[in-house]
């Protein structure tokens, strides 16, 4: 059965590309620094497994050293100029849009194929990793398309592949430093804390103002651990279900799925969601690494207060 | 008594970002210091850091596209993903983020999140289909103008997914919903919650959707 230890053998050989191509780059001077920093993740995702915890942990702050003392660049890239890509995109036309579909479609099909088909029960893929097994042989065949069609250069894949690791560098392992902070700020305690905390400022009486107190809850725990799923368990147990489902009387679907949305807002405003806020600016080359989430606040603020409307509305009023 | 002590590495996190530090370090400043207010020896909080980081590797393996992406800018993806856009009429930055954000939307109550994403189709296609689309209305566009076209498209990509994944029944949220009610003995279908993320939809791409025609306007009055 294929399972996502498949691929993280993939994604390991990805990481040795990175490292591989960051050290042939001499134009780059901190060129050792990419170098070390891309072999440290190929050595987490292939043997990440027998280090343990301590080994990781040790792996982790060696990363974190890496980029704090900014170890950390990038050089001019072995790949094409503008010039020769205006040629290449004229003499290729439409059709280099194909080898970026088959991913999606690879995904798309797949997902409808091991979902609603026999095949779910085949064996396979592991059903909890299908997502990521599908993106993963997405890859592989455009990998092997492009070569057939384009006939880059042997080295080319290697070369592209750590120009745009480099350029987005640190911001690529955030979001996965984020999430095991997750794991330390739950083990030391932190969820019961402010669960605790908002719990005993809740007002009496004012429904509205429960109901307020429940929206914010969620998007200030969200923008504290950047995700909402860490903080809906945490915040159902301090307001929604004693509060708004039970003394209230509210509708219990609405206050569950509306509060998680609610903290959906608040992951559109934290450089904490690093992966969809941090990430995308450096993979944009934007000069502000806030600028997606200063262009998604101006949707986020009248989105919740639509939310916190449909909770009251729907909740308690319908 | 609540011990609020662990509540000072959430503080290092914000002045951290707020000061600009290099966020590994303060995530694994905020990290530490959390965990031995925590009460947790150091060695510890190491090995629950580390443990973390382990069994989260799932999170990063999504780069395992850049190659792929990479190639095909290589032979003018990116240039190609322009001149499309140059040929159509009527497409503008707005215009086109507008119908890309129903497209995500629809794509991800169909439990399909990751047929699109920022590495696979923001990146490659969408930020500069955008950039050239408001070239053409806006002539050359400054730097400013630039960045926040190619802002807006990413955060188009994320308003799409956030409020489109939760109408899917199967999705991990609406699972986790579902998980956490059940523990205080409420117990409900997934059915009965995706329902109540379809008008949050609808508000999401009206809200933002006004925003991207907004931004026409605005790229138009700056010519």
């Amino acid at each position: 059965m294929i399972d996502v230890h498949w691929l993280y053998v993939l994604a390991g050989a990805a990481f040795a590309a990175f490292a591989f191509g960051s050290a042939r780059n001499a134009s780059n001077p901190r060129r050792w620094g990419n170098t070390l920093f891309w072999s440290l993740l190929a050595i987490s995702f292939w043997f990440g497994d027998f280090l343990g915890d301590i080994g990781n942990g040790v792996l982790v702050l060696a990363l974190v050293v890496i980029a704090g003392m900014h170890l950390l660049g990038h050089g001019a890239s072995h790949s094409t100029s503008e010039k020769e890509r205006q040629g290449f995109s004229e003499r290729f036309g439409n059709k280099l849009f194909l080898p970026a579909l088959i991913i999606p479609f690879t995904a798309f099909v797949g997902t409808l194929l091991f979902t609603y088909t026999p095949l779910k029960h085949s064996g396979l893929i592991d059903p909890k990793s299908v997502t990521l097994v599908l993106l993963g042989i997405g890859v592989l065949i455009a990998l092997v398309t492009c070569y057939a069609w384009l006939r880059p250069p042997a080295i080319a894949a290697v070369d592209e592949g750590s120009r745009l690791a480099d350029s987005i560098g640190w911001a690529l392992v955030l979001p996965q430093m984020l999430a095991s902070l997750g794991v330390v700020f739950a083990d030391a305690g932190v969820g019961t804390t402010i669960g605790a905390l908002a719990g005993s400022i809740i007002p009496h009486g004012s429904i509205f103002l429960a109901v307020l107190l429940y929206a914010f809850g969620m998007v200030v725990f969200t923008m504290i651990m950047g995700n909402a799923f860490a903080a809906f368990p945490v915040m159902a147990a301090a307001i929604g279900v004693p509060i708004l489902i039970h003394q209230d009387g509210g509708n219990a679907a609405v206050i569950g799925a509306v509060g998680m949305l609610s903290g959906f807002c608040g992951t559109l405003m934290t450089p904490m969601a690093a992966n969809f806020n941090i990430v995308p600016a450096a993979l944009l080359e934007l000069k502000d690494q806030y600028a997606v989430i200063k262009a998604q606040v101006p949707t986020a603020i009248p989105l919740l207060i639509a939310n916190i409307l449909i909770l009251y509305i729907a909740g308690f009023r319908l | 008594m609540i011990d609020y002590w662990p509540l000072l590495g959430i503080a290092l996190v914000v002045v951290g970002f707020a000061l600009r530090f290099n966020p590994l370090l303060v995530v694994a400043a905020a990290a530490i210091v959390t965990g031995l207010l925590g009460g947790m020896p150091f060695m510890k909080v190491l090995a629950t850091l580390g443990h973390g980081f382990n069994q989260n590797r799932n999170v990063s393996v999504l780069y395992i596209v850049l190659p792929v992406i990479g190639l095909l800018e290589r032979y003018g993806l990116q240039q190609q993903a322009r001149a499309l856009i140059r040929r159509m009429k009527g497409a503008t930055a707005g215009r086109l983020l507008l119908v890309y954000m129903g497209f995500r939307q629809v794509l991800a109550a169909l439990g399909l999140t990751s047929v699109a994403g920022h590495p696979q189709t923001v990146r490659p296609l969408i930020a500069p289909m955008a950039v050239a689309a408001a070239e053409k209305e806006h002539g050359e566009l400054d730097e400013g103008t630039g960045e926040r076209v190619k802002a807006m498209s990413a955060a188009t990509d994320n308003i799409g997914l956030f409020f489109g994944e939760d109408i899917f029944l199967a999705v991990s949220s609406i699972l986790l919903i579902q998980g956490a009610l059940a523990g205080f003995g409420i117990q409900l279908t997934p059915f009965q919650l995706s329902v109540w993320a379809i008008p949050t939809a609808i508000c999401a791409f009206l809200i933002h959707g006004t925003r991207l025609v907004l931004l026409d306007r605005q790229l138009r009055r700056g010519r």
